[in-house]
């Protein structure tokens, strides 16, 4: 059966790989790459813990081949941080508690990232909205709006202060979808 | 979980991919948003040995209207529907239903046409796609056919598909002035399959009565079902409340539920009765220009 030599960009990091047709995404972040910060929850396209972003759209990694990703840019939990500085995701989550067993929080918090590069100042039912695809089975919901809320101002403050580089400030792509 | 060991190709136009299709025959499977399919692959529901991913193809990802219809490419998103102007603002009825399918997520990945094209009746398009009456354009390695939503869905996960045919397009009417659409649905969360739902579409003449009505309804049979008799009653009737709840039992009764997790056959048989009428009323709304979809 076939196997195919694809490229994937990780974190804007480019990677080579051989792999087999039936290769999830998932398995090829985790068990290829070693990032295993994604990751497997239910294995059934309901939980969204594995939630990586393709050409910045979330998707359920558990729910596409590695080689439909050939030729992609893929982020996932391991690259909201840059130089060392949390993302406002990650700082809004620490600030507002906004995990407790943590296992859904590298999707919550990828699916959050996406929804704020194109909206920054979303309201809590657009936030439940965003997220409803992410089950967090700590029920922790409440915190876990409040963490994108705070990261929401986070953003928003931050391109204010520096108008010049505009909605880009912040761990943000150059473009999105 | 791992799927069987399958072939993947990935051709760059349809000829390619309608003429892969027909070599393999039936053991061969069109991988589109794959959001239904590859959970099947992992639960090895279905264990084809080639996937053709028509995700290379180019310009199959539009949505838009022109010459009097809605026209949905085979790799349009259920995200676009949401995104669409047009789509919110002259098809309620398709927005409804775009917005209750799986979750966001998934809805990013899964395609409209696949929707279809897949056969299954918890999906929630089939019943809309009825209810507008909308039609499939089908390519396959003997040429390109047209078939109405009415008369596509023959079975339980069977359609009119040959295996070398793919769903390249399909096609709505444009609504006529004062008409208006809903879907209603009840699911028990997020990303469960209907319990029960119901389309509805209806237009109104310049007397405020009904001149045209489509109903589907979603996961209450082995297809989806056109509620045949309580779109002919609604005929030059006005949508008051007397005659939607006639429309509405005349859905129930022929709804074909079988009782399981979600419900028992009676609990299902009346819970379209109660979705039907909500849909109606939301429809006729619609049509009146009282509502807007975004208040629903």
């Amino acid at each position: 059966m076939s196997t195919h030599n694809i490229t994937v960009t990780v974190n804007g990091q480019t990677h080579t790989a051989e792999v087999e047709s039936r290769l999830l995404l998932v398995h090829l972040i985790r068990d290829t790459l070693r990032l295993t910060g994604t990751h497997i929850g239910c294995d059934t396209t309901h939980c969204g813990a594995c939630t990586v972003l393709v050409d910045d759209r979330p998707v359920k990694s558990c729910t596409v081949f590695a080689v439909q990703a050939d030729g992609h840019a893929i982020r996932t939990v391991e690259g909201l941080e840059q130089g060392g500085t949390l993302h406002p995701v990650q700082a809004g989550f620490k600030e507002e508690h906004g995990l407790q067993c943590g296992y859904c929080t590298p999707g919550m918090m990828m699916t959050a990232a996406a929804l704020l590069e194109h909206n920054t100042n979303p309201t809590e039912a657009e936030i439940r909205q965003a997220i409803s695809g992410n089950l967090c089975r700590c029920t922790g919901y409440v915190n876990i709006v409040k963490a994108i809320q705070h990261a929401a101002g986070a953003i928003r403050a931050a391109n204010a202060a520096t108008p010049a580089h505009g909605v880009a400030a912040v761990g943000e792509p150059a473009t999105t979808a | 979980m791992i799927p069987s060991r399958f072939d993947y190709v990935a051709p760059s136009t349809l000829d390619d991919a309608v003429t892969l299709l027909r070599e393999h025959g039936g053991d061969a499977k069109v991988l589109s948003g794959g959001q239904s399919l590859i959970p099947m692959l992992k639960l090895r529901l279905a264990t084809p040995t080639v996937l053709v991913d028509i995700n290379r193809i180019p310009g199959l990802d539009y949505v838009e209207e022109r010459d009097g219809a809605l026209h949905i490419g085979a790799l349009a998103r259920e995200a676009e529907l949401e995104r669409s102007a047009v789509v919110r603002a002259r098809y309620p009825l398709l927005y409804d239903t775009a917005s209750v399918i799986a979750d966001p997520i998934v809805r990013n990945s899964a395609t409209i046409c696949g929707n279809v094209a897949h056969g299954d009746p918890g999906n929630d398009h089939p019943a809309t796609m009825i209810a507008l009456d909308a039609s499939f354009l089908i390519r396959g390695a003997s040429g390109t056919r047209t078939v109405a939503a009415r008369d596509f869905f023959v079975g339980l996960f069977t359609t009119v598909l040959e295996p070398d045919e793919i769903v390249t397009e399909i096609v709505i009417p444009a609504p006529p002035p004062h008409s208006g659409g809903a879907y209603v649905k009840l699911e028990r969360k997020v990303g469960d399959f209907a319990t029960a739902a119901v389309a509805a579409q209806v237009t109104l003449g310049a007397n405020g009565k009904c001149q045209r009505a489509g109903i589907g309804l979603t996961n209450v049979g082995p297809t989806p079902i056109r509620a045949v008799a309580a779109e002919e009653f609604l005929i030059d009737k006005p949508l008051d409340a007397g005659t939607i709840a006639q429309a509405a039992s005349m859905a129930a009764a022929v709804a074909e539920p079988v009782a399981d997790r979600r419900g028992s056959e009676d609990y299902k048989r009346d819970l379209v009765r109660v979705l039907a009428t909500r849909a109606l009323q939301k429809a006729a709304r619609r049509a009146r220009g009282e509502t807007s979809t975004a208040e629903g």
